[in-house]
Order: structure tokens, then sequence, then C-alpha cells
């Protein structure tokens, strides 16, 4: 059965439409990547899915694990097993990280009834998640995001997604504005994540992340819309003929 | 959900102590004049010179114009409508102990947390309770008494150590410091007095609890702490009023004084109340507190968090005369409603080498108007001086205000100030941010607001932290839904 399943998504802001019936179904254990030029709605359909509500729903609908994800609050998606790894990290000040992944967590584990995981216990988890992320422990007594580099940023939300463990991780645009390294050091951390029940949807605008995080399948965006879908050797594709050579030809296949 | 609509609607819970005690009251008759001064020396049995010094500070009052600087705005005060002093009817004139108090009054204690008999036997704070114009009990005297600490009501050190009042009384604050000190030096009616004796440093917290309960009653209170050389103490004041739709004035003076490496540290949580959503009633809190640093690396450091109160007009400020003394001062003023609060500090920089710390934090929320007004003033022979200053706004919704004014004045080239200001929004961004990882938007707020306080908080006292935090919690309450 599948975990997301997408019909006929429209979306925008108002007096805008961006998305223009999105068809997307993710099996559990699926990596999917998403391409397309700026401004195809990617990230819209990423902060859609997490149930930002800046942008309104207009049509179509979405299950996941066979509820309708669109009637859920941001908070109730996310114990439901949906995570979002923001393309921008948003910063705390005065509150610690340890504190947030502490406080995330529980309030997750809280609405499926499990007792809180008090300091000790969840140290030990969080310790485990860095070791497996190679990021330094300093890490945890920083101020969420205040101050973090881009890159610190990034591994954060990867972080976090480790600590907790969703069964399905979006990254919308995890990639940009990474140097190589930080790059890899992502990628092995999704790598080390991947299993036959977590799915992930992967949104970039460059194949180089897809290269260390090889997806199953990946799909274009554009006008709103997923114009391609292939297997990994379309991203290679991508990457050699761009975008505008594809949008050509996905509008003169839609006009077919 | 539409997160703008709902940050407005987060102050919908109830101020939880506007609860009144029906007491019999010996009140004095509403005005002022030098008849009711007179009447007021001599309910509390004053020595010669205390009655002089009151006259003193009226006449000059009486001279004197109401401040209109101040970034808020009331309808005038009729001083003349104002209850100057107003006493629950005691079994005694003055209760020698706990058991001569009325039942009735024990219990509103008790009602806000703080029961005054199991406080005696609790180690660990020491209360005076000030309840409208009269302190009905200080606990742990005999106690602190032992180790040559003085910690009793104001009334009992005029009587009882009238040397050590007669010293320092006015030398921090004089009379006529302004229009607020000069009201108060007239007609102050209690509060609380503290004395330090020499390398003394005091093993517990000493407290003061204010609570007004009489109605059309002002309350005027004076603090007095006097650290000895080498001495240590930390104090902190609570204060509560009932839900009345009339605004009540409070005018309190607190004077602080540190002498040769002696520390004051002096915390307030101040939740008057603050008068219902459209604004009616409320304290207005006009407040004047200052330290003075007199001996050489001596140190006071003010912390407050304010929610209470319609108008809080205070500036916590620190006279830096000995060498190398210290002036610290972390506040977290909250408005919510259609609180006003204009509030900051004074440090002037007098000795060499002394240094300065102040840490601003303003949450405005509803149609709440935050104002941090500063001054750091650095005269010519504060060799070596130096300032840190950082004013931090918060806005909750799109009703609110936030303003800074702050004064610097630097007549010496070798010192250092450095000034900071942020102001911040809590975004949808932020909330959003918190919700995506399963945390409700009201987790999501209080733990944003927390963290911005952060500084501020590790400067209470630890038993008092805790109690902070939920404090402004409550404040802060349907502000975002």
């Amino acid at each position: 059965m599948s975990l997301l399943i997408i019909k006929n998504l429209e979306a925008g802001i108002p007096g805008k439409q961006i998305l223009r019936g999105i068809n997307l179904e993710i099996r559990p254990g699926e990596v999917h990547a998403i391409m397309g030029p700026n401004g195809s709605g990617k990230s819209t359909l990423a902060q859609v899915l997490a149930g930002r509500d800046t942008y309104e729903v207009t049509g179509g609908e979405v299950l996941f694990d066979g509820k309708n994800l669109l009637e859920l609050e941001p908070e109730e998606r996310a114990a439901a097993g949906l995570f979002l790894a923001f393309q921008y990290p948003v910063e705390i000040p005065g509150v610690s990280n340890l504190t947030f992944l502490r406080a995330s967590l529980n309030s997750i584990r809280k609405q499926h009834g499990l007792d809180e995981l008090d300091a000790f216990d969840f140290l030990e988890n969080v310790r485990g998640k860095m070791k497996l992320l190679d990021m330094p422990e300093a890490l945890l007594n920083r101020a969420v995001n205040a101050g973090f580099s881009g890159g610190e940023k990034k591994r954060n939300e990867i972080l976090q997604m480790a600590v907790l463990e969703p069964r399905l991780a979006i990254l919308d645009e995890t990639d940009s504005g990474l140097d190589i390294d930080a790059l890899k050091a992502v990628a092995n951390g999704v790598n080390a994540m991947r299993s036959p029940e977590r799915s992930f949807l992967v949104v970039t605008h460059y194949q180089r992340l897809l290269n260390h995080i090889v997806p199953d399948f990946v799909h274009v965006m554009s006008g709103g819309r997923i114009v391609r879908s292939g297997d990994k050797n379309l991203a290679l594709e991508l990457e050699q003929k761009g975008y505008s050579e594809l949008d050509e030809q996905a509008v003169s296949e839609l006009v077919r | 959900m539409s997160e703008p609509n709902n940050i407005e609607a987060l102050v919908t819970q109830p101020y939880k102590y506007g609860f009144t005690t029906e007491v019999e009251t010996d009140s004095v008759p509403p005005g002022l004049n030098e008849d009711i001064i007179r009447m007021i020396s001599a309910k509390k049995g004053e020595p010669e010179f205390m009655l002089e010094w009151r006259l003193k500070a009226y006449r000059h009052w009486l001279t004197m114009k109401e401040p209109t600087w101040a970034n808020v705005k009331y309808p005038p005060i009729d001083y003349q409508k104002i209850v100057y002093f107003s006493s629950p009817k005691m079994k005694t004139d003055r209760p020698r102990s706990l058991d001569e108090v009325d039942p009735k009054i024990l219990e509103t204690y008790e009602k806000l947390g703080i029961p005054l008999r199991e406080q005696e036997r609790l180690a660990g704070v020491a209360v005076d309770a000030v309840f409208d114009s009269v302190s009905v009990g200080t606990t742990f005297k005999e106690r602190l008494a032992e180790l040559g600490i003085i910690f009793c009501s104001f009334s009992e050190a005029v009587r009882e150590h009238p040397d050590l009042v007669s010293k320092y009384l006015g030398t921090v604050v004089p009379p006529t410091d302004n229009f607020f000190a000069a009201l108060n030096s007239a007609v102050f009616s209690d509060g609380s007095f503290c004395y330090v004796p020499k390398g003394v440093t005091c093993p517990m917290e000493l407290s003061t609890y204010f609570r007004i309960n009489a109605q059309d009653t002002g309350q005027f209170e004076r603090t007095l702490i006097i650290a000895d050389e080498g001495s240590f103490v930390s104090y902190l004041e609570g204060c509560t009023a009932p839900i009345r739709d009339s605004n009540q004035l409070h005018a309190a003076v607190v004077e602080l004084v540190a002498l040769d490496n002696a520390q004051i540290k002096y915390s307030t949580v101040q939740n008057w109340y603050p008068g219902d959503k459209e604004g009616r009633g409320g304290i207005y809190n006009f407040v004047t507190k200052r330290g003075k640093c007199l001996g050489v690396n001596s140190k006071i450091s003010w912390t407050q968090l304010e929610t209470g109160s319609a108008i809080t007009w205070k500036y916590p400020s620190c006279l830096l005369v000995g060498d190398g003394s210290v002036g610290e001062f972390y506040s977290v003023a909250v408005t919510n409603n259609r609180q006003q609060a204009d509030t900051g500090t004074k440090m002037i920089h007098i000795g060499k080498n002394t240094r300065s710390t102040i840490v601003s934090k303003g949450i405005s929320a509803g149609q709440g108007q935050n104002t941090y007004r500063g001054m750091v003033k650095i005269l010519n022979g504060a060799e070596g001086a130096r300032n840190y200053s950082q004013c931090d706004s918060m806005l909750i919704g799109d009703r609110c205000g936030a303003h800074t004014f702050p004064m610097l004045e630097v007549k010496n080239s070798t010192a250092q100030v450095e000034h900071e200001a942020t102001t911040s929004k809590i975004g949808e961004d932020q909330i959003f941010y918190c919700r995506q990882r399963g945390l409700s938007s009201e987790d999501a707020v209080s733990m944003i607001v927390n963290g911005f306080c952060k500084e501020v908080f590790r400067e209470l006292p630890l038993e008092f932290a805790v109690e902070a935090q939920k404090l402004l919690s409550i404040s802060l309450e349907g502000s975002v839904g």
C-alpha cells in the first residue's frame, strides 16, 4: 500500500494558482526526487504537504497512510510521521537545540500516547544519532539554528529528522548553499536513514545531490505540474539538456 | 488557521489574584494636606524627625508638576480623591507574632501562594507581608537577628533603628528627586527595611510581598536596603492587587546602598492587576528605584519581570560611585491588551573602572505599548568605565508597539560603551517550524518567548525562575491560537 497518494492537487496563494494538478504516489522505502526550474512549484508542494497555511488548497486530495492529510494540523502531520527539512531553517534564539529536539520528540510521543523520554534517555538517543551523522556534540547546546552556518543549519535539519524518525521525509532543497563536504555529510545522513519502511521526497534544483542520494524515481515539475517521470537517468538527462529544452518538449507533449 | 488573527487571541486567562479580602479597615479620609500627613505620622508613632522630613517633602511636592515625558497615556489623576492610608484593623496596634494577625489576612496570603505560617517553618525565604499601607508580619526575623541582620517593616525600623534610618533615608532618592518620589516621601506608609552587617552573607532570600486590597487607596511604600562592607543579600519583591474598575496608584520608592565590597541583588516579580481587555482598571505603577554603589568594588544588580499594571513607569538605576563598582539591570517587561510600560534604567558612572550591564527584553502583545528608556552617563572622573547595553523587543501580533529611547552621555574618553538593539516579531515562520516538529502553537510561543527572555530569567533566584516562566506563559496565554 502506498504511503503517500497525491491526486490532482491544486493550490496557490490568493490570486495566483501555483500547483495545477499534481499526481504522485510514494510507496514505503522509495526515494523520489522532484526536480524543476525556479518557480515550477517544487517548494510549494513541499510546504503544502507540511500544512503551511500561506497556501490554500483549491482542489484534489492527499492521502497519507490512507488518511486525509489535508485535514490535519501541521503538528498532527508531524505526529503522523511527515517531516519537512526546511529550505531555510528558522532560528529560535535562546532555545537550545537539545531542549527543542526533546520537546519535539516528546510532543510527538505524547500524541501517540507514549511516555515522554526523560533527559537521560533522550540524551543517549540523540548522542547516537549525532555519531551517525558525524556531528559535534557542542551543537546540542547552541540555540536552534542561531548563528549557524548554512551547512550547519542543513545538517541540523537532518539531525532533527534522525531523532524524530519520520515515515516520510521531505527534503526541500537541502543541497542549496552547501559545499561539497557538507553535501556529502547531509547525503550520508539521509542514506543512513534509508529503510524499507521510510520514504523520501527529495526536492532539488540540481542533479549533483542525486549522485549521493540515489533516487528510485525522478519527477520533473514545470508550471505547477509533473511533466515527466522516470528513473535516476532522467536526472542525468536533465543535467545535460537543461530545463529550457525540457519545457519546450513538455509543452509540446501537453499540446499534443 | 490564520496566524495573525490567532496571534491576537491569546489573552483570555483571567487574572487569578483579583479577589478582595473583607477586613475592617482603619483609613484616613481621602485627600492630601499637612493634617493628613500628621495623621499618618501619628498613627505610626513616628519620631519627630520623620514628620519633619515628610512635611518638607510635601511642601516641595506642591511646587512640582507631574511629569509628562513618559511614553504613556492616562487621564489626569485627582490626588485629592486618593486615600493615603488604609490599614486592616488589628487586635493590637503592632502584632508581635502571626497569632495576632487577622486570620483573613493570613488566608489572603495563603491564597496568593505565600503561606506565612508555613513560610515560617520552611527554610529558604524570609517574607515581609505588606497589606495596603502596613506590614502585617515578617517571618524569620529572629533567626536573621542572630546574624545581626535587621529585616523588618519600615515602620518598625523608624521606631527601633532611627539612627540607621536617618543616616540613609533619602540619600539615594532624595525627597525632591521627582514628582512621585516627593509624593511618596510625604505619605509613605510602610515597606521593608533591611540592614546586613559587615562581612555577613545573608543565608536566605529576603522578600516582601505587596498586596493592595482596599478600594480608592494608593499604596506608597518605601524600601531601604543597606549592605555594609563585604556583605551580600538577595532580595525579592512580589506584588498583586484585586480586580477593580477604577485605577489605583502605586508610587513606591526603593533605595539601596552598597558599601565597600558589598553586593545587593534585587529581584522583582511585578504582577499588579493589569486592567481588563478594554483597558478598564488596573494599577498605575509609578516607582522610583535606585541603588548607590557607594563603596569600592560594590555591586548592585536589578532583575525585574514586569507583567502586571495598567501603566508601568520605572527605571531601576545605579549610581556607581565607588571605584570598581558594578551595576546590572536585567529586565523583562510584558504588555498585553491595553497595558503600557515605559521602563528602563540609568547607569551613572562616577568612580574609576566602574562597569555596567543592561539587558532589556520587551514583549508586546494585543494593543500593548512597550518602551525602553535608558541612560548611560559616564562622568569626567570615570576613568576606564565600561557599559554594555542590549535592548531587544519582541512583537506578537500587529496592533502592539515597541519603542526604544537609549541615551548615552560620555565625558571620559577612556570609557567603552556598547549598545545593541533588536526587534523581532514572533513570526509565522517560527511557529510553523515548531509545529512541523510536532509542537502545538501555544507550546511554540511559550518556548520562543522563554528563549527570548532566557538571559534575564537566569539572573532570577532559582526558586523564582520557574514561577517567572509560568507567569510569563499566563500573561501571554491566548495571544497565539
